[in-house]
């Protein structure tokens, strides 16, 4: 604040209390602004642009050296591993969105539209919420004593005599990979839909519906497109988190199944730091490049 | 069993150690001015590691025996080895694998120590010293422990051929690795390495995924197999790692592993589950599958083990007091306690015969030399391990310790390694 009285000082108008109250009217938003520029900037734009100046970097033999050599992005989308990675990662990615996005439509719905009362709308909606209370790993390593193959679930198929040997498909695997990230992400779906779905004025299904329109038609015309910035910012979040995730791929896969992540994590454990760089910033192109693609699909900000 | 193996390893320092030995060790022990001697109760020193030995039972020990402090860290191989060279100022203690010292030393990050400031060095296991067991063993491929075991000079960063006064570090801990298996499930005697890729264990077969260890036993299984023949399996070719790998490649699409495991408590719930029953195990991962009532055999296996080895070495930084300090505490590492400790967990002390009086002669008989178990085994925590009358799998020290294939190692491609290691798990 007080650059900015120094500041105005000199110009020779500071017996002139007017001028000076506007230059204070004119920086104030800047002021305002300024703690948030703050905090992104030491905690967003500096390691980002860190991960971008190492990632042309050398390494070799674990020493780090500054450079500029683009041998870190050949190699990492030069190599077929690198490629099949990320179409095994972008699989599990779109499988787990249109999984989530599913049933977080229907319960954010359900909620919405079928629970009359804001007490149980909101007492249902916490029940939702529980399960997030506890750690994200304990929730995930809870699937594996369930899926084995000497596990709760094949126990009670083989008595049931559903099948007669093990189902091994259950656990370590993609199966496993995809059931965990579902449950794990679903919440981040139903959230932002259910709130959009709040704020739909439910004038405009009556009128619908006196317009003629059927249940389906409703949906159809009225609620989903409505509820388009909700569907919008939950694809970002399950996206953005499956493309990201490096634990639960490695734990349900029994480590057979590769993800970007892993695969960044591997080359940190071998202190590769420059080709991880490297592919962070590839992936960190991908996903920008996504969540993009969906904001030029849906506006987000028209509703909120 | 005699574990007098002074003979050989006096042979080998010939006059450098007649020189210096136990008498100049001690002598700079507890030949301090008094005032150090005092200080050295105050010292704290930072010890961190891959955590097969990073004990608090070790620190709390140490705290009364010689009033050091210990702050012990556990981390996994690939940390260990990124921190002691990345961070060369946050230990004082490295307690490290020899092949990590292989990656770690030429890094300039330890200093050399003096063998005649340690005690008990010309008690040290041969093992480490000229890589002999016995005078007739053969050494065993990979990275051997005495081949990184000594340095040029105290300045030198390169490994001496052969022993000099400048040990790289005081070894503390190695065992010999092989396959554990579930008895009761396999359902047929497991003789050798190529057993893991029998296709009648299919999808129930498991290795693990730490590129360095990972690819000695896929090695292991290779050879047996007759698939493939090596130079050194501790230092392969391109040709060498290619053709591994594409046999591991071809196994894993056919569906015989189950999992790879990355950390003990892992591949103990790989076992206990029983979704594995065949795999890549550690010592003390059988026994913790053991202590739930299962059972669990680390199955000696006719083409030899698999053997690693530690040891602590000292940070470069250390000078002065911490220094003396960490030569004590290195010193009363050896002095036996730690070593019984040790062996009755199953590893082996890299001082045996100080160990050997910590223990009582039942435990040692059957620890060390392959003999039924006269009363209850029970472990250093106390918890049962073996009821009387268990033989420990593999038999005595010398049966298998004698019986290395090969040593964990480091090899000239092992960028190229680990590249190929991370393609079979991305495959």
């Amino acid at each position: 604040m007080s650059t900015t009285t120094i500041a105005a000082a000199p110009v020779g108008a500071a017996d002139m209390p007017g001028a000076r109250r506007r230059r204070w009217a004119s920086a104030l938003p800047y002021l305002q602004a300024l703690p948030l520029w703050l905090v992104l900037g030491v905690f967003l734009l500096i390691p980002i642009a860190t991960i971008v100046a190492v990632s042309f970097w050398d390494d070799q033999e674990y020493a780090l050296v500054p450079t500029f050599i683009l041998d870190n992005y050949r190699d990492a989308l030069g190599s077929h591993v690198t490629w099949s990675t990320y179409v095994s990662t972008l699989r599990y990615a779109a499988i787990v969105w249109a999984a989530t996005l599913g049933i977080g439509f229907t319960v954010a719905y359900f909620l919405s539209f079928h629970v009359r009362s804001t007490l149980w709308q909101m007492v249902l909606f916490q029940l939702c919420a529980i399960p997030f209370l506890t750690s994200n790993v304990i929730r995930m390593i809870s699937w594996i004593p369930f899926l084995g193959r000497n596990g709760l679930l094949n126990r009670s198929l083989m008595a049931v005599g559903i099948t007669d040997h093990p189902l091994e498909f259950l656990l370590f695997s993609p199966f496993a990979v995809v059931l965990a990230f579902v449950h794990l992400y679903t919440l981040f779906m139903v959230v932002p839909i259910f709130n959009t779905m709040m704020r739909i004025d439910r004038a405009l299904v009556e009128a619908a519906r006196d317009a003629g329109a059927g249940p389906v038609a409703v949906l159809r015309h009225v609620i989903v497109p409505l509820s388009l910035p909700g569907i919008a910012i939950g694809t970002i979040f399950v996206v953005t988190l499956v493309m990201g995730d490096f634990v639960t791929v490695q734990m349900m896969s029994g480590g057979q199944s590769a993800s970007v992540g892993l695969m960044m994590k591997n080359q940190i454990s071998l202190l590769q730091y420059p080709s991880a760089a490297a592919q962070a910033v590839v992936l960190l192109i991908t996903v920008l490049l996504m969540v993009w693609a969906i904001l030029r699909v849906v506006d987000i900000r028209k509703e909120l | 069993m005699k574990i007098e193996s002074g003979l050989t390893r006096r042979g080998v320092l010939k006059g450098a150690a007649a020189a210096g030995g136990a008498l100049a060790g001690s002598g700079a022990i507890t030949g301090f001015p008094t005032i150090w001697a005092q200080n050295i109760k105050n010292v704290t020193l930072r010890q961190f590691g891959t955590g097969v030995s990073n004990l608090n039972a070790v620190a709390e020990k140490c705290k009364a025996d010689t009033g050091i402090t210990l702050q012990m860290t556990a981390l996994d191989s690939d940390a260990v080895t990124q921190r002691a060279i990345t961070q060369p100022n946050s230990y004082d203690i490295a307690d490290v694998e020899y092949w990590i010292c292989k990656k770690v030393f030429p890094r300039g990050v330890l200093q050399p120590m003096d063998t005649r400031k340690l005690k008990y060095f010309d008690k040290v296991v041969p093992i480490f010293i000229t890589g002999k067991l016995t005078p007739e063993s053969k050494i065993a491929q990979g990275t051997a422990p005495h081949t990184v075991s000594f340095v040029e000079s105290q300045t030198s960063t390169k490994f001496a051929k052969s022993p000099t006064q400048w040990f790289t570090m005081m070894p503390t801990i190695y065992n010999a690795d092989t396959l554990g298996i579930r008895p009761d499930l396999v359902g047929r005697p497991i003789t050798s390495w190529r057993d893991l890729a029998d296709p009648a264990f299919k999808g129930k077969a498991s290795i693990l995924n730490i590129p360095s260890i990972g690819i000695m036993d896929a090695a292991m299984v290779c050879e047996s197999l007759g698939k493939i023949k090596y130079g050194d399996k501790g230092n392969m070719t391109r040709a060498e790692i290619d053709q591994t790998m594409a046999l591991m490649t071809d196994l894993k699409k056919q569906g015989q592993f189950r999992a790879f495991w990355k950390t003990f408590d892992e591949s103990v719930n790989l076992m206990v589950s029983g979704e594995v029953v065949i795999q890549s195990m550690w010592s003390p991962a059988v026994a913790a599958v053991r202590s739930k009532g299962i059972a669990c055999t680390y199955q000696p296996l006719k083409e030899g083990y698999r053997a690693w080895g530690g040891g602590l070495g000292l940070a470069k930084h250390l000078k002065g007091l911490e220094l003396e300090a960490a030569y004590e505490y290195i010193n009363w590492y050896t002095s036996g306690w730690v070593g019984a400790y040790l062996n009755r967990q199953g590893y082996y002390s890299a001082v045996l015969e100080t160990a050997q009086k910590y223990m009582e002669p039942y435990e040692w008989a059957f620890w060390m030399e392959g003999k039924p178990a006269a009363k209850d085994i029970m472990s250093p925590e106390g918890k049962l391990m073996e009821k009387a009358g268990a033989i420990r799998d593999g038999g005595s020290f010398y049966d298998r310790m004698g019986h290395i294939a090969c040593w964990n190692s480091v090899m000239d491609q092992d960028k190229y390694m680990v590249e190929k290691w991370n393609e079979f798990i991305a495959a």
